[in-house]
């Protein structure tokens, strides 16, 4: 077996729970760790150790996660005894009571979500895509300006997102620094606890600034119009604001950069792209599946004792929800570890499952889309600029990617 | 096929609007599901089949008719 390169063959099977956030094979990086991936393959619904200790359920399946992510007695509260928390970083954020609606139930939940569904609706994204494109184009310019070579995530991944969130916001770009830094603490999965407390207040309280300051001085913004609804205090805002900011631009950042790499490794689907740029919206339905960046999963906690696939989880257990191994279940994606544009990918749960699925994906998917065609159409002879081996994949964040891509054209 | 749809439990992600947009729209105040067409056309079944797939709140309820088609 040591000549092997396979790991897939040679499964390590779990005698006691699984270690998450588990390892990735190396030489394997768009793939789930082989210990999960096993665990679908073989003990769906399976205990897992937590960092801390604590234990948790891990259901790896894709229509036990819909389940688990659709039933009103799994909870997002993080404040419930038995939540089970990722880092030490999101446990301290769990107690400060400024997650957002992202961590809370309906209604308290619904009444949130819903001051914000109207600014992510698929007519306002629709109509901001001229914008976002012209982004992305002014981007490129800059980027490939007298150049053959630059990091496509500080020039082009990152910014684009970044710039179209702070429109949305109201939130000035110039300051982009200081939110980005923070956010990059937030979401460090070996980010002290102090660190991550320190980070959430320093953006909590710029934000809460920034609300204020609308009061007085609205404009057309997101945070502007939540401070004229009249019924959240700044401290509301701030939170709900600091979950768009974080949220609208590391994810979408991560997945500019990433799937770029993926198509880069896999040249026929590249060059199938290329060739009918109308495949753009399924190669991105198909990129968040086979990429899944929210790659360590998606938390809840039982309020009840619920049945899932043979197991009884009982009240006040916690349970992950594994979307990238049931992004790869073959019942519903046959061939799943292969990137295949032409898959009608639509069911993926890259962007979650239940009344907490992404705000934010129709807004994601038109800038994915843009940035990509946009990116495959300018620069014809893209390619990576440093060895394959060398790439810094974000094995050490809860969002995946890659921390750098130097490319060439 | 007859399409209801439950705007308390509609959680706005949009899905069905990019599934099938001849059937279904968002509230311009709070992108809440607006159905267009409760009784569509065969030749749109199978989006809307999709649409109720994807809907991450089970807000879309499908029954075939009688006569199927
Ligand atoms: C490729 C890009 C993205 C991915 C893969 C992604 C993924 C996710 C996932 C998996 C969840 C569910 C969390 C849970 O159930 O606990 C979520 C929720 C959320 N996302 Fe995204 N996201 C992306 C982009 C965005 C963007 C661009 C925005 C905003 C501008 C955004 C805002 C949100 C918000 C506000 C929530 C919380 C929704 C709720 O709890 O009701 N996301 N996202």
């Amino acid at each position: 077996m040591t000549t092997a390169p396979h790991t897939e063959t040679a499964p390590l099977a779990p005698t006691a729970p699984l270690a998450v956030p588990a390892t990735r094979a190396s030489g394997c990086p768009f793939d789930p760790p082989p210990s999960v991936e096993y665990a679908r393959k073989e003990q769906p619904v399976t205990r897992a150790t937590l960092w801390d200790g604590a234990e948790c359920w891990l259901v790896t399946r894709y229509q036990d996660v819909r389940e688990v992510l659709s039933d009103p007695r799994f909870s997002s509260d993080a404040k419930r005894p038995g939540f089970p928390f990722l880092t030490a970083g999101f446990k301290e954020l769990a107690s400060s009571n400024t997650s957002s609606f992202i961590r809370q139930d309906d209604p308290e939940h619904a009444r949130l979500r819903r001051m914000l569904t109207a600014d992510f609706m698929i007519k306002k994204v629709e109509a901001m895509r001229p914008q976002v494109q012209g982004i992305a184009d002014d981007l490129l310019d800059r980027m490939t300006e007298g150049r053959t070579s630059a990091d496509l995530v500080a020039e082009f991944a990152l910014p684009l997102p970044s710039l179209v969130i702070c429109l949305l916001l109201g939130v000035p770009y110039e300051d982009h620094d200081f939110f980005q830094e923070r956010s990059r603490v937030l979401l460090n999965l070996s980010s002290t606890a102090d660190a991550v407390r320190v980070s959430q207040d320093e953006l909590l309280a710029y934000l809460e600034k920034l609300a204020e300051t609308k009061r007085h001085e609205p404009d057309d913004g997101i945070v502007s119009r939540l401070a004229a609804r009249g019924e959240l205090s700044n401290r509301d805002i701030a939170a709900m604001g600091r979950l768009l900011l974080v949220a609208g631009h590391e994810t979408t950042a991560n997945m500019t950069a990433l799937s770029t790499l993926a198509l880069l490794r896999n040249p026929r689907q590249l060059a199938a792209l290329r060739e009918d740029p109308t495949l753009i919206t399924g190669a991105v339905e198909e990129l968040l599946r086979y990429l899944t960046i929210v790659h360590n999963g998606v938390t809840r906690v039982a309020t009840e004792d619920v049945t899932v696939s043979g197991h009884t989880i009982r009240a006040g257990e916690g349970v992950i929800c594994t979307i990238n191994t049931a992004n790869r279940d073959e019942g519903v994606f046959p061939g799943s570890g292969e990137l295949d544009v032409s898959r009608d990918a639509r069911r993926h749960v890259a962007f979650g499952f239940g009344v907490h699925q992404c705000l934010g994906q129709g807004l994601a998917r038109a800038e994915l889309q843009i940035a990509i065609e946009t990116l495959l159409r300018r620069l014809p002879g893209l390619r990576l600029d440093i060895p394959f081996e060398d790439v810094p994949f974000r094995t050490d964040m809860g969002i995946y990617g890659v921390h750098a891509l130097p490319i060439a054209w | 096929m007859h399409i209801t749809v439950d705007q308390d439990k509609c959680c706005g992600a949009g899905s069905c609007v990019l599934a099938a947009p001849d059937v279904f729209d968002q509230r311009d105040e709070d992108g809440i599901v607006v159905l267009l067409e409760a009784r569509p056309a065969a030749g749109l079944h199978e989006a809307v089949r999709e649409a109720a797939a994807v809907c991450p709140a089970a807000a879309i309820t499908l029954e075939q008719a009688q006569e199927r088609v």
